[in-house]
């Protein structure tokens, strides 16, 4: 395969100098990370830039804290540093788990969820999980900070809705109240996941209810989909959930538009979404989990 | 701007336990360097998509896709190829003496970033378990082997490591 194209390489000291840089260098520059999706796609002269702002040479965009209720992930965080991380494993064990199973042992040592969020690859877990869990991601630009809801972010497949100087520097997620539980599934079987299946339950003191639900289905449209429909109807007694979660799935499904292509069909990820989300209502409704 | 040719950059890092200094530029992969700058071809080049770990190297201990990941980021660095697992006197490293007690390569092509994938696990965790093996490799692709071996002499080396340790 052909070398990379010739590029340079710069490294702001600060968010400030990383915004006028996005500004000056405009479609002829990128924000640079782990490099685990982009120096692909370059690699494959499916995109081209003559500058890479390198993002991790500012300080403090990888750590991680609790504070608030919620968990503070920065951008520059890695899949392995967020997998490890003590702070999400004990307050946010779902988001722990999701990030030990992306991609593979290498994709996680130097890929950044900023990263991944950014890239917006339709096959990929976090955005998924994170818009079940109401996430929500800090932007940064010359025009100061702003905060935007995860399906605010992602604006289609391979598309972020930041303006060009702006930097992702992290993402906010609440932290799960003693009644919440949430589970994340996913299918796959080659490189990428095929489907994947968020759901947060919100029971009653014996956990014999289920007083409120988000889902969300990623990897099967541009964006991952969350349906407040198919949410409504999980809601209601536990032990008579079967018939409600189908019911849901279906809604999810019409909700998600699924089509037709090398995957499998729109009628297989149908089938798929049902069998994931009685999977994962399984998980959150066993007290063992 | 576009056809500027972009500055050498002097790279220096410390590979295999020596330190090394490359002048290289910014888009030249750390198997690039490795394998035309400074002749150390064990990292093998194949789907370039950071997806069959025959390139994989370590940089500060942890897995890298070397056909994929800049040299750039390698500086001030420890990097460990496959080159520079063999002991002090010249022996083998225990997870590359049991790779061949076990029979876990046949085309080898495979087998440098198996071994150092394999490496990553055991210095962080000398005691998998047999899903744990499975799990940490299984982003290192084998056409020949159908997998099992490689678990076993994985296991094994653990074993190896472990008595030697005492």
């Amino acid at each position: 395969m052909m070398p990379l194209r010739r590029f340079a390489i710069h490294r702001p000291a600060d968010l400030g100098e990383a915004a006028e840089m996005l500004d000056h260098y405009g479609d002829t520059g990128t924000l640079y990370a782990g490099g685990t999706e982009l120096l692909l796609a370059m690699r494959h002269d499916l995109l081209r830039y003559e500058h890479l702002i390198d993002i991790k040479a500012v300080a403090g965009l990888d750590s991680i804290e609790a504070r608030d209720g919620h968990i503070h992930i920065g951008a520059g965080a890695t899949h392995r540093t967020i997998e490890r991380s003590p702070v999400v494993r004990e307050l946010l064990p779902v988001m722990a788990r999701m990030e030990a199973e992306v991609a593979n042992v290498r994709v996680r040592a130097a890929g950044t969820l900023g990263g991944n969020l950014c890239f917006a690859e339709p096959h990929s877990d976090p955005a998924t999980l994170l818009l079940a869990l109401g996430g929500t991601a800090r932007a940064q630009g010359k025009g100061g900070e702003r905060t935007l809801a995860m399906d605010e972010l992602l604006a289609g497949a391979y598309e972020n809705s930041l303006s060009r100087d702006e930097v992702l520097t992290g993402v906010n997620v609440p932290v799960p109240g003693p009644t919440q539980r949430a589970a994340y599934l996913k299918f796959q079987v080659h490189e990428r996941p095929l489907l994947g299946l968020a759901l947060v339950l919100d029971l009653n003191e014996d956990g014999s209810e289920i007083r409120a639900a988000r889902c969300a289905v990623g990897c099967v449209s541009p964006t991952p989909c969350r349906s407040e429909a198919a949410e409504r109807l999980i809601a209601g007694p536990a032990a008579a959930a079967g018939e409600r979660l189908q019911q849901a799935a279906d809604t999810l499904a019409d909700e998600a538009a699924l089509t037709d292509d090398r995957e499998g069909s729109a009628e297989y990820k149908r089938h798929l979404i049902g069998v994931l989300l009685r999977r994962a209502a399984g998980k959150c409704l066993d007290a063992n989990e | 701007m576009s056809n500027a040719k972009p500055a050498l950059v002097e790279l220096r890092f410390e590979l295999n336990g020596k330190d090394v200094a490359v002048e290289c530029e910014p888009q030249q992969t750390l198997s690039e360097v490795l394998r035309n700058r400074l002749n150390l071809t064990g990292a093998k080049i194949s789907c370039e998509v950071q997806v069959c770990g025959a390139c994989t190297v370590l940089v500060d201990g942890l897995p890298v896709s070397s056909c994929t990941y800049l040299a750039y980021e390698a500086r001030g660095r420890r990097v460990t190829s496959i080159e520079g697992l063999e002991n002090a006197d010249r022996t083998l490293h225990p997870i590359q003496q049991c790779f061949i007690d076990e029979f876990a390569f046949q085309c080898g092509f495979c087998t440098p970033g198996m071994i150092l994938s394999a490496k990553a696990l055991l210095d962080d965790n000398p005691e998998p378990t047999d899903d744990e093996i499975i799990h940490h490799m299984d982003g290192n692709l084998c056409r020949c082997t159908g997998y099992v071996p490689i678990v076993k002499a994985i296991r094994k080396a653990a074993a190896v490591m472990k008595e030697a340790r005492g």
